[in-house]
């Protein structure tokens, strides 16, 4: 492959997304280096909102690759996602070139002559120019590559990912009426699924299987760091160790990375100097989605910015 | 190393995460790119090909810490715990060739090797002296808790500890002191090779150990089992529950080939002036089964009932609705208790409702008559889980009839034997005219045999 120049090693990957404001934990690296390396698709699960999708912008934009995505819902099927027929504009062609067609089968005597002729044009109405490519095919006709996104692959049917198998293996897809198409050059493919239901053992062995979990507090401070640059480092600490200590409760919806990034936002808008329990209970809902959630938390929230703070000066 | 590597995955198939060649193959082809250099970023290598689920995951990490941490001496790096495993063939013939260790003993000179190796403390030489044995031994076929002695007895063989015998016998009579040092670490060696053979035990022979356990809980009685084993059936039910989801949660929809449906036909083709380019076939819709669950939690069966009501709620996506109701001496519904609580406080709740009393199946019956007789709709099936054995009271037959003939089915499971059916004061007989099925279930097996016919008898 003539793209090893940047994913050389598991290192050069992770500054590579890095450099893209995606700050990779070592395992997300190795994944998207491995998925590089032996051509698998990866499979990304994990709560809502940690960066699956994320993930394929960073690797598109970092690699300067096209970005097709799909995204899955149910009922979806291979004439969205794979290709379609274009029927209208076969229709149109058959009526305009009816006279052209009436002159080519003139000649013939019988019936059977004129049947024999119409053979000879071959399948004119079936070729490449009638095909609608859909982004399954768009992906694998990319002359330079391109990322693949299947996006919330859990909430597709369970026949739609056994369409998916051909293209995740073999980079290639059948069409019963041209042949098969096989990818120009193979396209990254990143899925992503919420485990709303479980994916089928085919699927699952043909990818890498990559769980991105909430990260770690250093890791969440770097995010948190090289997305919202504005916010100061106490404060910083301060609202990480916050969500890390939301997240030890039990709630119906944790936050995840990016409400601890909106929160982030919020707080450089409101100019806090630092995390008080009065701002923390007005912006709140910034990070809880649910009322049962805030209420949960609400008597918990002064609590919580004491044991921060304490951790913030002794590591601060 | 590719040797190890086929071990690993062995031990990771003993762990419980399903691999099959292909995610080897995979996985081969992923480390043969990373390499070994690294152990975290092989660790997360196995973890990305190998582990599907995040339980999986969890399980082969543990897997891969046990199997690459050996009982082995602190000096050497941890990377050379698989290396020098296998590097080492010179010394794999362990008792013939003669040692060329640096002894430091003058009497040492005519010991046989292993002798020789273990008065040096040479840690690393004995490391890989037992991998070796352990090799020869084919330790990795470990499969039972019983086979411990047999293979460290085959191990020490294979280290040649019939010359070792012989040099103590010999060291006895001439050198007592030394004797005495290589009587020590004999005592030493042994205790390694069994602590290596019980590793390698909870390596291999995990799913092997947990198939047996499964195998007896299985076909242990229900409403006999110890209480400590209780936590385990309910994990064996989750498990069957979990089998026939899958057996049964398939697409409902099945196409009728041949049988154009031509009203969407139609109307999906309007825009182009009926002219039918895309077909629409009749399609056939299964009913999700509904289910109505009478449990006794009298006495004896209320175990069995317990088990079952846990299989039954835990059948979310096969089964479309089920109403469970409890009874002994009276007759109450139980759906919600089930479905908001956890399995242990339902039952204990269920049972401080309805659990006291002497059964009385007539009465019972009467109550869910008089309630809930509507519920019953012809596609319902309806289960009766008893040993119908209600005091000599009335047992009220005609309600059981009532209920078959409103119902698409009616399945009476009783965990007691077909042989004390009728005996005493059992009223199986003159149920069981009035009911489809009529069925033992006494153990999980049984259970999970019926609950499947149940299902099955909607698809």
């Amino acid at each position: 492959m003539a793209d090893k120049g940047p994913t050389a090693s598991i290192e050069a990957v992770e500054s590579g997304l890095a450099a893209q404001g995606y700050i990779a934990s070592r395992q997300i690296a190795t994944a998207v280096y491995l998925s590089q390396q032996i051509d698998k698709p990866i499979l990304v699960e994990g709560p809502a909102g940690v960066g699956k999708t994320e993930l394929a912008k960073a690797i598109a934009a970092w690699r300067g690759l096209k970005m097709i995505r799909l995204q899955c819902y149910e009922g979806l099927d291979e004439a969205k996602a794979l290709y379609e027929w274009k029927y209208a504009k076969q229709l149109l062609y058959t009526q305009i070139l009816k006279d052209k067609l009436g002159e080519v089968l003139g000649g013939a005597e019988t019936l059977h002559d004129a049947l024999a002729q119409l053979h000879d044009f071959g399948d004119v109405f079936f070729s490449k120019e009638f095909v609608e490519p859909r982004p399954l095919l768009q992906a694998l006709e990319q002359p330079a590559g391109c990322v693949l996104l299947i996006d919330e692959i859990d909430k597709s049917d369970a026949e739609f990912e056994s369409l998916l198998l051909e293209i995740l293996s073999d980079f290639q897809v059948t069409i019963p009426e041209l042949g098969t198409v096989t990818a120009v050059a193979a396209p990254t493919v990143i899925l992503t699924s919420n485990s709303e239901r479980d994916l089928g053992d085919a699927l699952k062995r043909r990818c890498l299987h990559l769980h991105i979990g909430f990260p770690e507090q250093k890791l969440e401070e770097r995010i948190v760091e090289s997305r919202v640059p504005g916010i100061s480092q106490t404060l910083r600490k301060q609202m990480v160790g916050f969500i890390h200590e939301v997240r030890s409760l039990d709630l119906k919806k944790l936050p995840s990375v990016s409400e601890t990034i909106d929160w982030a936002r919020v707080l450089v808008l409101l100019q806090a100097p630092e995390l008080g329990s009065e701002i923390v209970k007005d912006t709140l809902n910034v990070l809880l989605k649910y009322e049962a959630d805030i209420e949960a938390t609400l008597p918990q929230v002064s609590t919580f910015i004491a044991k921060t703070s304490r951790q913030s000066v002794v590591f601060g | 190393m590719r040797e190890n590597l086929h071990r690993f995955f062995r031990a990771a198939r003993g762990a419980g995460v399903r691999l099959s060649p292909a995610e080897s193959i995979d996985a081969m082809r992923a480390v043969s790119k990373v390499g070994f250099s690294d152990r975290t970023v092989l660790r997360d290598t196995f973890l990305l090909t190998l582990a599907k689920t995040q339980d999986e995951k969890k399980a082969l990490g543990d897997c891969f810490d046990l199997f690459f941490d050996q009982p082995e001496p602190s000096q050497p790096p941890p990377e050379d715990s698989e290396t020098d495993r296998s590097d080492t063939p010179e010394s794999g013939a362990a008792s013939d060739t003669p040692g060329d260790a640096d002894g430091g003993d003058d009497q040492a000179q005519d010991l046989g090797q292993l002798a020789q190796m273990l008065l040096s403390q040479d840690r690393n030489a004995m490391a890989a002296a037992i991998a070796n044995a352990s090799n020869a031994a084919s330790l990795s076929d470990i499969r039972y808790f019983t086979q411990r002695g047999i293979f460290s007895g085959r191990i020490l063989d294979q280290m040649g500890i019939q010359r070792l015998r012989d040099d103590l016998d010999a060291l006895t009579a001439n050198n007592p002191a030394l004797a005495e040092r290589l009587q020590a670490a004999l005592d030493g060696l042994r205790d390694t090779v069994r602590e290596t053979v019980s590793q390698a035990l909870m390596l291999y022979g995990r799913e092997e150990a947990e198939n047996l356990r499964n195998e007896i809980l299985r076909n242990a009685p229900l409403s006999r089992i110890e209480p400590r084993q209780v936590e385990q059936m309910r994990l064996l039910i989750r498990q069957i529950a979990r089998r026939l989801r899958e057996r049964y949660s398939k697409p409902r929809k099945r196409q009728r080939r041949g049988h154009l449906d031509v009203r969407r036909t139609i109307r999906r083709n309007a825009a182009w002036g009926g002219v039918p380019f895309l077909t629409a076939w009749k399609r056939r819709h299964r009913d999700k089964p509904k289910i109505i669950a009478l449990c006794d939690v009298s006495g004896s069966v209320a175990r069995v009932s317990d088990f079952f009501l846990l299989l039954i709620h835990s059948l979310h996506e096969v089964v479309s609705d089920v109403r469970s109701f409890a009874f002994s001496g009276h007759l109450i519904e139980v759906s919600d208790i089930l479905e908001s609580k956890s399995p242990e406080e339902a039952m204990a709740e269920i049972m401080s409702k309805a659990g006291f009393g002497s059964s009385d199946y007539g009465n019972s019956f009467a109550d869910f008559e008089h309630e809930w007789m509507n519920a019953i709709t012809p596609q319902t099936t309806v289960i009766i889980l008893g040993d119908a054995r209600s005091n000599n009271l009335d047992p009220r037959a005609d309600i059981l009839r009532r209920i078959g003939e409103r119902s698409k089915r009616l399945v009476w499971l009783n965990p007691e034997g077909r042989m004390a059916w009728g005996w005493g004061d059992s009223e199986m007989p003159r149920y069981s005219t009035f009911c489809t099925v009529v069925r033992q279930c006494a153990t999980a097996q049984q259970l999970e045999r019926a609950v499947s016919d149940i299902v099955a008898s909607y698809q």
